[in-house]
């Protein structure tokens, strides 16, 4: 699961392609054109590779920090079957991590830096995980909504230009699928039941929606890097986009329970057949990606805690010989 | 301060909200190991991926968890990285052949015509 990576807005001034070899550019350029994958080892413009590490990193982190509010509910999973589900998507979600820090390690920044910058606070990570899974509802939410929101972000970046993100991201896709499953049978389970598990639901819901509504970032349409990084298979799809598929995909079947969502706008416009909704709140975004919210603290703290407490560990299995090259793909 | 959580696992824990920060250094994750998965008996083990660990063992290990989660796989190999050698795609003319491959077709050796041709001509 995943949001768009974030990219300052206020950093867009310069090229992308400042001082690059036009001839090395071109060719670079003409073989995405052509639908090939650029490879680990190929030349590459600076700023590629840089938002690619950032994008790839970021998406990694994502997936260790959002296994947290989803692992709170593990030891109380109402039942055998949902505890042992649970259980299996944290794993996954951990497990896409690794397959995302490899990818990007292929880019060359090493595991260790990459981890260094998510505890630091340096490196940003998905802006949902920090907020709170209040009740065993929210799980529900969280695996039915914010992994449909992942999936659309991720089946457009599963077409992109580079290799080994791409079929990182198609594994992750495939794996995904009983996430969405399993999270829309949850919140069905509970709208259909009794008033109390109604009530949970809608109150889940309700709680989610702005951070939902926040998932994909701001509108980012008009940043002069969307060109280039568009052509460079780098992004796929503008966040405005992938938040119009991801409603029209959702609203729906959200509506079709009987459930409402807390926007008196939200409806979709039969002119443009676009959906309508009210701007989300940016400046709360901004305030809780640079670490304002709720669980800022506590998401960093139990990331830092788990790799001090296993650090004695991993330096008893460490030999001196050992080397370090990057993986092949 | 302490963190307190909804999450029971972390109160118990009893985590510092500011502690200074651990600095992973190099090699802290260990090498990487290639791993190469084989779907069902009789196919080739194919490529899926690699991951970091400290030895052999620990290497296949970690690469059942991660590429053999639902019962996709019967056998797993992993190789060190750095034991691996490759081509590089920049050296991609060393691909580069003759336009003219006949003599890999076997279509093109024509040994029926020649016992044809040899028959009529001892038999005269």
């Amino acid at each position: 699961m995943y949001g768009n990576a974030y990219i300052d807005p206020k950093k867009a001034n310069s090229s992308l392609v400042e001082g690059e070899n036009p001839e090395k550019l071109a060719e670079f350029e003409a073989r995405i054109l052509r639908g090939e994958k650029i490879e680990p080892k190929d030349w590459m413009p600076a700023m590629y590779r840089k938002q690619l590490v950032r994008m790839i990193e970021q998406h990694a982190h994502s997936e260790i920090i959002g296994s947290l509010p989803e692992g709170t509910w593990i030891t109380r999973a109402p039942g055998f079957r949902r505890k042992l589900a649970l259980m299996a998507k944290v794993q996954d979600e951990v497990g896409h991590a690794q397959l995302l820090y490899n990818a990007a390690e292929t880019l060359g920044k090493s595991r260790e830096d990459m981890i260094n910058d998510l505890i630091s606070g340096k490196s940003k990570y998905s802006n949902v995980f920090n907020y709170p899974a209040k009740t065993w509802a929210d799980s529900a939410v969280i695996a039915w909504l914010i992994d449909a929101g992942a999936i659309v972000n991720q089946l457009a970046n599963s077409r992109g230009s580079y290799g080994p993100y791409c079929r990182a991201l198609e594994r992750i896709c495939a794996e995904e699928s009983f996430h969405l499953k399993y999270g829309h049978d949850n919140v069905v389970f509970l709208a259909t039941g009794t008033s109390k598990q109604r009530e949970m639901v809608q109150d889940a819901l309700t709680r989610w929606w702005p951070p939902i509504m926040h998932f994909f970032g701001p509108s980012d349409k008009d940043s002069i890097h969307s060109e280039t990084l568009m052509r460079w298979k780098v992004k796929m799809a503008s966040n405005d986009d992938m938040r119009q598929q991801f409603l029209n995909m959702y609203v729906p079947k959200i509506w079709d329970l009987g459930l409402t969502l807390p926007d008196p706008n939200l409806k979709k416009n039969e002119e443009t057949g676009k959906w309508d909704y009210t701007e989300p709140d940016w400046e709360e975004f901004k305030r809780v990606i640079n670490g304002g919210g709720p669980c800022n603290a506590e998401r960093l703290a139990v990331r830092r805690t788990a790799e001090e407490n296993g650090q004695w560990v991993r330096k008893a299995l460490l030999k001196e010989t050992e080397t370090y090259v990057t993986p092949l793909s | 301060m302490k963190i307190v959580s909804l999450d029971p696992r972390v109160n118990r824990s009893s985590i510092n909200e500011t502690e200074e920060s651990v600095v992973l250094k190099k090699l802290d994750q260990f090498q990487t190991y290639e791993v190469f998965a084989q779907t069902k008996r009789g196919v080739h083990h194919i490529h899926v991926g690699s991951v970091h660990a400290a030895n052999k063992k620990i290497a296949v290990l970690f690469a059942k968890e991660q590429y053999a989660r639902r019962g996709e796989c019967v056998n797993i190999w992993v190789v060190k990285t750095s034991d691996v050698a490759t081509t590089e795609y920049e050296d991609s003319d060393i691909f580069d052949t003759l336009d003219e491959k006949t003599h890999r077709n076997p279509e093109s050796y024509k040994v029926l015509d020649r016992i044809k041709k040899y028959k009529e001509r001892t038999s005269k």
